[in-house]
């Protein structure tokens, strides 16, 4: 927005009084710049952040789950946030092997006490970390892997009874969502 | 564009780019040193902000879309979930609908001003050309959108406009109906087309903007004086006068409508657009937006059908304004026989009108179920011809002047022509069998039993005559009007009015005014 | 008869028989209230809105539904979380998604739910009110004209007895504002029907008075923040306006 140039025939001399008219003129141009910029950006927020979740899916964040009727060593899906999440009812059987672990030789290194709130249930977001893929392991019947937990058929990943990747690509332990009981049968999950 | 010499620039990355894509050269040259006659008023900012309000509804157009579901069952909620539940929905919707009646507010005032100042003229004809094709590309876009929301004024809106396809003679109701409508009413196939042409069409008129600034930028602005500029001393550059004045007008526009936006969302709506369609209930009186209003009013102004006898009577009318009012001298025929043609196709039109409107003469070939043109059909002729009118209007004025202030009688004319505008736009508004004024003539008594409503009372042979003022009336009164600025007013005023003397110089007018505003 | 109107109407100009202007309204003008919610810096009364939310629980809410609107938008009434899960609690909905058996299945009602609807579907609605179908609620103010007076007046404008020479059919009811004036819905409110506990007197115009207030906010809930957002945006343009005007001028004022 330079304007100093002076485009007309006007060949009156530039006097003290022009050049104190120039400063002023600078500072309402550098003012309005001001005001452009911020306007455009104060316009733009809403446009942009009409792409952030709406209030309807806000409300769905948080599920609540009745676990009485899944028995011991059996899984249920619930879909929380669009995403499947694995409640595993474990037996005693598995909960041994998961705190049995050394800690130290994991990838990524958590205990079972860190990842569950009560050690017969393990609830954790049924999304590989590898690449996002479903892993199975949920039905007795399913090929749980190498550790008993969970076998991502994408690309070889195997968790634990506690979610923890023990072998594969897969970078990190399956996550483990915001729950809380609410009762011995009922989770919040969100 | 952009071609020829260049003088570069001294940012090396801007260079760079330059020399392989000389567009920072054509923004310099097309915006930055444009020479733009120095006397523009405020009328020429409207072009500006014509262009704002393009970019702010398919900015805000394209955002809403990710939101909205083009589907008869699902629309209607996706709009209120889009103002209820999307984050600042209630603001990108009442921007986008409220932004569809500012940017026909700054067309049209931006189209006054062209027909005022003569801006259509030689050699701008096929820069005002470009510039009708957006207005009808924005009426469609805007009809189409209207649809979107999917609430019983979009439903019937959409009927009744789509119906009067239907009206193309032969194949309208068989063939082309089905194939824009999809089905055999407005249904989701309408709907999902509609969504995806209200899409596109934006993208098409920018298209067309692009073509009509290209034209303007070939031929120069017209300016307030209607005088080429004829030098350096009649020009500003067009940064950073214009650029800074454009953007002023811009602002105070955008106060205005954000004035709508947040305070009167609705106000240039119609309530019933928030009853989710229907297609069993039709709403007790469909208007269109209040853009389409004069349109809609000329619609609707055609009731009587044009029988043969019209047509011919008409056919001799044109042959006569052809030869006797737009040509200077006649050319194939005598005075003596423009006066046969005149009384010929008066008589004849005025005799088929007649015939039209008392079906019991049983006047041959005159019966509503034989004639070329039915009143449905001529109404959506006359509706599309009144916008047709303005492709040509510069062939119709074909007057040397340009600016209405050197040429007194067209000022009047075109200030008459716009009042008549809005007035159709009332008319537009009104139902058809809307009175204004009513008289009764005859028995006192009787007169007096209508205006109390019981004129089941009247004895038989007492009827007075009770004449009324109706809306179609004046509709057709000031259909006729703006038919006849365009087809007799300005093919007159062409040959007849002398006008002013112009200035001869933009530069010299400037100053001449300068100097009365000092002295 | 065409010439014949030609001539009379030629006649009358000469003559000027009484001419008057048709009105084109029907019936009574539709009286203004005075409302929290008016003008440019206008809120919500929460009280008078908690107020109406009872009177359409309790009344309103056995033939209207209103379909748009969740329990989790009361907060905006004032309700805090747990009593937006109480209250939602005391409706049961049938659930979505069928059971792990492939069941369909009721369950208690849950802040994301939308209000619960009184009918199943619209020919129910239709069917348990005479064929006429009670409209939902969700917009309803702002699909009427004047819609926050136009439903005060239909709300209170029911009476007894229709004019002289007016007759109303059986399951009809006479109402001054309403279009047409035979209206199927019978007065809903009436004096000391619903009980408040605020103390505010449980008259039938104080009801219509909240219920409304109640209906304005679920058509347009996001009307505070519109004006408090509109105010800033004018204020910020006006001075900007200002500032532009002023960097105008400076550019023009060396132009001769």
């Amino acid at each position: 927005m330079s304007a100093d140039t002076d485009t007309t025939n006007d060949n009156t001399p530039h006097s003290a009084h022009d050049a104190e008219g120039e400063t002023r003129r600078d500072f309402m141009q550098l003012l309005a710049s001001a005001f452009g910029v911020i306007g455009g950006a104060l316009a733009a927020w809403p446009l942009i952040n009409s792409l952030n979740p709406a209030k309807d899916t806000l409300a769905l964040a948080t599920v609540e789950v009745d676990i009485s009727g899944i028995p011991k060593g059996e899984a249920k899906t619930i879909m929380w946030q669009g995403k499947p999440v694995f409640v595993r009812h474990r037996t005693e059987e598995e909960i041994k092997m998961a705190e049995a672990v050394e800690v130290q030789s994991l990838t990524d290194k958590q205990s079972d006490k860190e990842r569950v709130q009560r050690p017969e249930w393990l609830i954790t977001v049924g999304v590989c970390t590898h690449l996002g893929c479903v892993p199975v392991g949920q039905k007795m019947t399913d090929t749980r892997g190498d550790y008993g937990g969970w076998f991502c058929p994408c690309h070889g990943s195997h968790y634990d009874t506690s979610g923890r990747i023990r072998k594969g690509p897969a970078p990190k332990n399956l996550a483990i969502p915001p729950y809380e009981f609410i009762n011995d049968t009922t989770i919040r999950i969100g | 564009m952009g071609h020829g010499p260049r003088d570069g620039f001294d940012n090396p990355i801007i260079e760079w780019v330059d020399s392989r894509l000389p567009i920072f050269t054509m923004m310099q040259k097309e915006y930055g040193v444009f020479p733009t006659p120095r006397n523009f008023n405020w009328f020429w900012n409207f072009g500006a902000i014509a262009m704002f309000m393009l970019i702010t509804m398919i900015v805000t157009g394209i955002v809403l879309a990710m939101h909205y579901t083009a589907d008869t069952k699902l629309a209607f909620d996706s709009v209120e979930r889009i103002t209820r539940d999307v984050n600042g929905g209630w603001l990108l919707r009442n921007l986008h609908m409220n932004g569809a009646s500012f940017f026909f507010i700054a067309v049209y005032i931006h189209m006054f001003r062209g027909i005022y100042y003569g801006s259509y003229k030689g050699p701008r004809e096929l820069l005002w050309i470009l510039g009708v094709v957006i207005f009808l590309l924005m009426m469609a876009t805007a009809f189409i959108g209207y649809v979107l929301p999917w609430g019983q004024m979009s439903l019937w809106g959409a009927t009744v406009i789509t119906n009067l396809f239907s009206a193309i003679p032969f194949v309208g109701e068989e063939y082309i109906m089905p194939l824009l409508l999809g089905g055999f009413s407005i249904d989701n196939a309408t709907l999902t087309r509609f969504f995806a042409l209200h899409y596109l069409l934006p993208f098409v008129i920018f298209a067309v903007v692009f073509l009509h600034i290209w034209a303007l930028h070939v031929t120069g602005s017209n300016n307030p004086l209607g005088i080429e500029p004829k030098g350096p001393q009649d020009t500003l550059p067009f940064h950073p006068y214009y650029t800074m004045k454009d953007f002023f007008g811009m602002i105070v526009f955008m106060i205005l409508y954000a004035w709508f936006v947040f305070y009167a969302p609705d106000a240039l709506g119609h309530p019933d657009n928030y009853i989710p369609a229907n297609p069993l209930v039709t709403p007790p009186h469909i208007v269109p937006e209040w853009y389409f209003l004069p349109f809609y009013a000329i619609l609707r102004a055609i009731t009587f059908n044009f029988n043969l006898f019209m047509l011919a009577g008409l056919g001799l009318l044109a042959v006569f304004m052809v030869e006797f009012i737009w040509r200077y001298k006649p050319k194939y025929l005598s005075g003596a026989q423009g006066i046969l043609l005149l009384v010929a196709g008066g008589g004849l039109a005025v005799f088929g009108l007649l015939a039209d409107f008392n079906q019991t003469w049983a006047i041959p070939m005159t019966a509503s179920t034989d004639v070329p043109i039915s009143a449905k059909f001529g109404g959506v002729l006359a509706m599309f011809g009144s916008i047709g009118l303005l492709v040509v209007l510069p062939w119709l004025d074909s007057h040397p002047i340009r600016s209405a202030r050197f040429r007194p009688l067209f000022r009047v004319a075109v200030l008459v022509f716009t009042l008549s505008v809005f007035v159709l736009g009332y008319a537009g508004s009104q139902p058809s069998d809307k009175v204004y004024l009513s008289a009764c003539l005859g028995d006192a008594q009787a007169c007096e039993a209508i205006e109390h409503g019981n004129a089941d009372h009247i004895e038989a042979g007492h009827e007075p005559t009770v004449l009324a003022l109706d809306n179609t009336m004046i509709a057709q009164a000031f259909t006729a009007l703006y038919f006849s600025f365009f087809l007799i007013i300005l093919p007159l005023l062409s040959r007849f009015e002398k006008g002013r003397e112009l200035p001869t110089s933009i530069h010299e007018a400037v100053l001449a005014k300068k100097q009365k505003a000092g002295a | 008869m065409f010439i014949r109107n030609v001539l009379t109407t030629l006649i009358i100009g000469l003559t000027s028989v009484s001419a008057a202007f048709a009105s084109g309204g029907d019936g009574p003008a539709i009286p203004s209230q005075d409302w929290s919610f008016s003008g440019a810096f206008g809120t919500y009364d929460k009280a008078a809105m908690q107020r109406g939310y009872k009177i359409y629980r309790e009344v309103c809410a056995s033939c209207h539904a209103m379909k748009r609107v969740y329990f989790r938008n009361l907060e905006a009434l004032g309700y805090n979380e747990a009593q937006i899960k109480n209250i939602a609690a005391e409706y049961t909905v049938i659930n979505k998604e069928p059971n792990d058996e492939g069941d369909m299945f009721e369950r208690p009602a849950l802040p994301s739910d939308a209000f619960i609807s009184p009918f199943a579907n619209d020919n129910a609605a239709k069917y348990a009110n005479g064929g006429a179908l009670p409209p939902d609620l969700s917009l309803i103010v702002k699909a009427r004209g004047n819609g926050s007076n136009y439903i005060t007046g239909l709300l209170t404008g029911y009476e007894e007895h229709p004019p002289h020479g007016q007759e109303v059919a059986d399951g009809q009811y006479w109402n001054t504002y309403f279009p047409g004036h035979k209206l199927s819905m019978a007065p809903p409110l009436m004096d000391g029907q619903v009980s408040y506990e605020d103390g505010t007197p449980e008259t039938l115009d104080q009801y219509a008075h909240d219920v409304v207030q109640f209906l304005t906010w679920a058509s347009d809930p996001h009307m505070e923040i519109r004006k408090s957002t509109g105010f800033k945006v004018i204020v910020f343009l006006l001075m900007f306006a200002g500032v532009m005007l002023s960097v105008k001028r400076k550019i023009w004022s060396d132009v001769h």
